[in-house]
């Protein structure tokens, strides 16, 4: 049994979860396959949320960390030194290791917490949940997307703990800052464990996406055309589609660099004399790897921002209870972006030295990607027009990430000109714009994801009252945080620095970055308001409903436990799109996509007819 | 010590736990969590407001309060243009900013839930949504094409008569090299470089003889200046915050940025009413431990004082004649006489700038 439940295990379930009384009675295999080494996408979901959490919790310790050096330098630190040893040298920080902090927050934030953590669960939990698939294309490599991950993670965890401590060159990891061990004590063993581990995250990226793609083309339930996916999918499948394309260009970039630092080529090294040395390398360009790494870097930040972009298009509208304004033009921006974040990278490299030529066509192509990201904003704004709003938490989230999505993704047109970036880059307008646009938006997406899809992972609900605590907390916070930032940006504080005080120009500001890193530390104990009302949720939460919020997505018409294989028997059809909220004529406020129009005559519109039962009944259907 | 924070900890848990539990208790025995919204409900649609007005007032008040240290006066010409871009700019996303958060946060306080109430089926415009696709893509290309134009112009080619200044990136200070009398640089290789020759001047080139090194930058005001940019270890950024000047130092791949500054040291001085005012460089590309401590002291004289600053700088081969062993027989003279000149030129400098002091004096 154990081996037929390893190769198949949908079918498994299919065949034995007829009489489902118990939700526990039934999941076979010992603990070890069932929450370890298992393959169903559910527990898979989950244990990359928790990775994530921890992850975030430390990312966000870091922040602090190092919020407390900028905002009051003269403090004395020895507080710290039971934690940090040596780190703290005379109660003060070691510059070295602010950068080290600054790199780790970095890397962890955008790829630990922000694509693992989000994509990772969400594409994972949701994906066959909302086509109805009873598992991923291959239970398989999605278990071993999550090891991989795993691997990846207890490499970089290590990293902290060597003696010349992790990598520091910045998360970007220019070379040659990172390709040369003596150019800093993080570019030694550190970089070299970031690296192999980035590679294994690579690795584990694309299991997944590969995965995700492959389940959304090919294992949507009857019905369940293209036109009818609810944009969670549509988002994370064009995700999906952006990591592949994207992951194996830094995983060549990282390769030359290995190559640099290890086997003494010259991809990325050129006429370097450092330690009273001059190196042999001649004819690479530092430039070639800002060209690689923004390839990925670019898509990137949509990696991160789109699937919390699907998540909010679904919870908005869900609490609204009403459809999501312009379905088809939200698709539409997906695409538009997906697109064009191949194409806008080098808009981080203007004043690189690159061909000031390439500077104007990428500030084109930069300023073109605005046009879909406003789309979809002004569709949010709209959806929510006229709606009768539930506020969820989910929902207070999903509205935050609106307004970082537009007051980040504003300063960005600033940013996207060259001509304006060559006084703001690599200041504290630049962090503080990626900080809010996607920084905080996709945090936000993943807090709405989890508060609103809770339910459906323990069959329990999250506490609201805590939930709108953390949600109010959290959104001032961001905005104390990082609204200053932009200032501090203007008048030219450059990022990365550990102390402003060696100059006159960036004496100034000295009380707004006090309040800032107030702001950030307040802010990062509110978050352990999630992180205990979702421990507690899952052990001592409300027994949830099977539709909590009233949906009409497929995941609520499963069982409030779902065993693997998710539905029992037949897997249902779906008749309509995932948006009938409030439609005129019906009965409640919303229909659900499994409920036939021939059930709904009050309330159908011109040409809403159920398609003529056939065998052949076609799979892409407008 | 860490055994009671422990216990804190766990008991902060703990009545975490009993106050959510109590909470819930009273949840359900006021049958609030029965109702689809309750009072929380109306609550969260009034902080809503509440936090419209929070965020608004103080966008307000941060802009008008920190007005003094941000955007400082602009000392360059293109900085003036930049400047107003980004005010513009700034201007037209301030108002999205103001109108969009507006909608935005009153919604969800007008439109929140009543028992009563439907919510308008309303999926989709295409009237609406042509409109908000178009205006942007009109707003947006009008400002494409002025930053264009700003980007070309301040990329364009030096003008001829430039004054060079070399910048060298090193961990973790700035080098500066002049090309002296001749106004041109002489070559540079990097496996050249030493100790004292810190830059790798090259002295088969002649052009080299007369090139001095400076502790800190001098040029001179309403004349464009040329800064040639490079690295000699790792990735530098030369960010001059006054001039909205940046332009990264790369090693093996020299960059360069051209501008004409237009306010002396001292007209800061008295335009910021801060006696002790200099004009800064700073590193603003990642490069090592020390990257914060980058400064390099710069100075905008006027004509005059540059010219005498300029003449009064020893070349480096008449500070170190060493180095005329690295320079090929066949310009071994032409090299010495340079130092002859130099040392001239110096001598004279320093005399006319003591005579001047003397002449004050008196």
């Amino acid at each position: 049994m154990a081996s037929i439940e390893l190769h198949n295990p949908a079918r498994s379930v299919d065949t034995h979860g007829h009489d489902h009384h118990d939700d526990h009675e039934h999941e076979e295999g010992t603990f070890l396959t069932k929450y370890i080494f298992s393959q169903d996408h559910k527990v898979i979901a989950k244990q990359f949320l928790i990775s994530g959490m921890i992850w975030a919790i430390l990312g966000g310790t870091l922040s602090s960390l190092f919020r407390l050096q900028l905002g009051f330098p003269d403090m004395d630190m020895s507080i710290l030194k039971p934690i940090l040893g040596g780190w703290i040298e005379d109660g003060k920080l070691n510059p070295e290791f602010y950068l080290a902090m600054v790199t780790m927050h970095g890397t962890i934030m955008v790829f630990f917490v922000l694509t693992a953590g989000l994509s990772g669960t969400f594409s994972n939990f949701l994906i066959p949940l909302q086509i109805g698939a009873r598992d991923m294309a291959s239970g398989f490599l999605n278990m071993l997307s999550y090891w991989f991950f795993f691997a990846s993670s207890v490499l970089m965890m290590w990293s902290m703990f060597i003696e010349t401590g992790p990598a520091s060159g910045g998360w970007v990891i220019y070379p040659p800052l990172s390709a040369l061990p003596q150019a800093s004590p993080g570019s030694g063993t550190g970089m070299t464990m970031w690296l192999f581990s980035m590679a294994l995250f690579i690795v584990s990226s694309l299991l997944g996406s590969i995965n995700y793609v492959s389940t959304v083309i090919n294992m949507r339930t009857k019905g369940m055309t293209f036109s009818r996916l609810p944009l969670t999918i549509w988002a994370f499948f064009f995700t999906a589609i952006i990591g592949i394309l994207s992951f194996p260009v830094l995983f060549s970039a990282a390769l030359l660099l290995i190559f640099d630092r290890s086997l003494g080529t010259s991809f990325y090294l050129s006429e370097i004399y450092i330690n009273g040395e001059a190196l042999p390398n001649m004819g690479g360009s530092p430039i070639l790897f800002q060209h690689l790494f923004w390839f990925l870097g670019h898509p990137e930040v949509y990696i991160v921002i789109l699937p919390a972009l699907g998540i909010t298009s679904e919870i908005i509208a869900v609490n609204s209870r009403k459809p999501i304004f312009g379905y088809k033009a939200m698709i539409g921006s997906i695409m538009a972006i997906t697109l064009l974040s191949f194409i806008v990278w080098a808009h981080h490299m203007f004043v690189t030295g690159m061909n000031p030529f390439l500077g104007s066509i990428f500030m084109f192509l930069t300023l073109i990607i605005a046009i879909p990201s406003a789309v979809k904003a002004f569709n949010y704004i709209t959806t929510l027009w006229r709606g009768n709003i539930v506020f969820t938490p989910a929902m207070l989230f999903s509205i935050g990430l609106v307004s970082f999505f537009i007051s980040g993704g504003l300063t960005g047109v600033a940013l996207g000109n060259s001509a304006i970036d060559i006084q703001l880059h690599d200041t504290y307008f630049v962090v503080a714009h990626f900080h809010l646009v996607m920084g905080s938006a996709a945090f936000f997406g993943m807090v709405a994801g989890v508060y609103h899809w809770f339910p459906k992972m323990f069959g329990r609900m999250m506490n609201e009252k805590l939930g709108y605590l953390h949600f109010w907390m959290t959104f001032v916070g961001i905005y104390c945080i990082f609204f200053p930032m932009h200032y501090t940006g203007i008048a030219g504080f450059p990022r990365r620095y550990y102390s402003f005080t060696t100059y006159d120009t960036f004496k100034t500001f000295g009380d707004l970055n006090a309040f800032i890193s107030t702001a950030a530390i307040i802010t990062f104990f509110a978050q352990f308001l999630l992180v205990f009302n979702f421990f507690y949720s899952i052990f001592r939460g409300r027994r949830a409903p099977l539709n909590p919020w009233r949906s009409n997505t497929l995941e609520w018409t499963t069982p409030i436990h779902p065993g693997h294989g998710n539905w029992v028997g037949e897997i249902p059809h779906v008749f309509r799109w995932p948006y009938d909220y409030s439609k005129p004529g019906a009965e409640e406020d919303f229909i659900m996509q499994t409920v036939p129009y021939s059930e709904t005559t009050s309330s159908n519109l011109e040409g809403e007819v159920d398609p003529v039962e056939e065998e052949s009944s076609s799979k892409v259907h407008a | 010590m860490f055994y009671l924070i422990i216990t804190a900890l766990i008991l902060l848990l703990v009545v975490a736990g009993l106050l959510v539990r109590a909470q819930v208790l009273i949840d359900i025995f006021t049958k609030s969590s029965s109702k689809r919204a309750g009072l929380s409900n109306q609550i969260n649609g009034f902080l809503f407001v509440v936090f419209l007005v929070f965020i608004m007032g103080g966008f307000v008040w941060i802009s008008i309060w920190a007005r003094k240290y941000y955007l400082p006066d602009s000392a360059s010409v293109h900085g003036v243009w930049t400047d107003n871009q980004f005010w513009v700019t700034m201007s037209i996303l301030s108002v999205v900013f103001v109108v969009t958060h507006i909608l935005l946060f009153t919604f969800p306080y007008i439109y929140q839930f009543k028992e009563n109430r439907k919510a308008l089926f309303y999926p989709v415009n295409h009237r609406l949504e042509f409109i908000w696709t178009v205006i942007p893509a009109i707003v947006l290309s009008l400002l494409v094409f002025n930053g264009w134009k700003v980007w070309s112009a301040i990329t364009k080619e030096a003008p001829e008569n430039a004054v060079v200044v070399e910048l060298v990136g090193k961990q973790f200070n700035w080098l500066v090299r002049y090309p002296g009398k001749d106004s041109k640089l002489g070559k540079h290789n990097y496996l050249k470089t030493d100790e004292l020759n810190t830059v790798g001047i090259d002295f088969t080139d002649r052009n080299s003889f007369d090139d001095y090194m400076a502790g800190e930058v001098h040029i001179p005001v309403n004349k464009p200046v040329l800064f040639k940019i490079r690295a000699r270890d790792v990735l530098h950024s030369v960010f001059a915050p006054h001039f909205r000047l940046k332009m990264d130092a790369v090693p093996g791949m020299p960059t360069k940025f051209w501008f004409i500054p237009t306010k002396t040291t001292s007209d800061m001085k008295t335009i910021t009413g801060n006696p002790e005012f200099t004009y800064e460089i700073a590193c603003t590309e990642v490069c090592g431990p020390g990257h914060f401590g980058m400064r390099l002291k710069l100075v905008v004289d006027d004509e005059d004082e540059f010219d005498a600053w300029n003449k009064s700088q020893q070349s480096f081969l008449a500070k170190n004649p060493d180095y005329l062993k690295s320079v090929p027989d066949n310009l071994r003279k032409p090299a010495e006489q340079s130092i002859v000149e130099n040392r001239k030129i110096t001598g004279l400098a320093v005399l006319k700038t003591l005579s001047k002091s003397v002449a004050k004096t008196n």
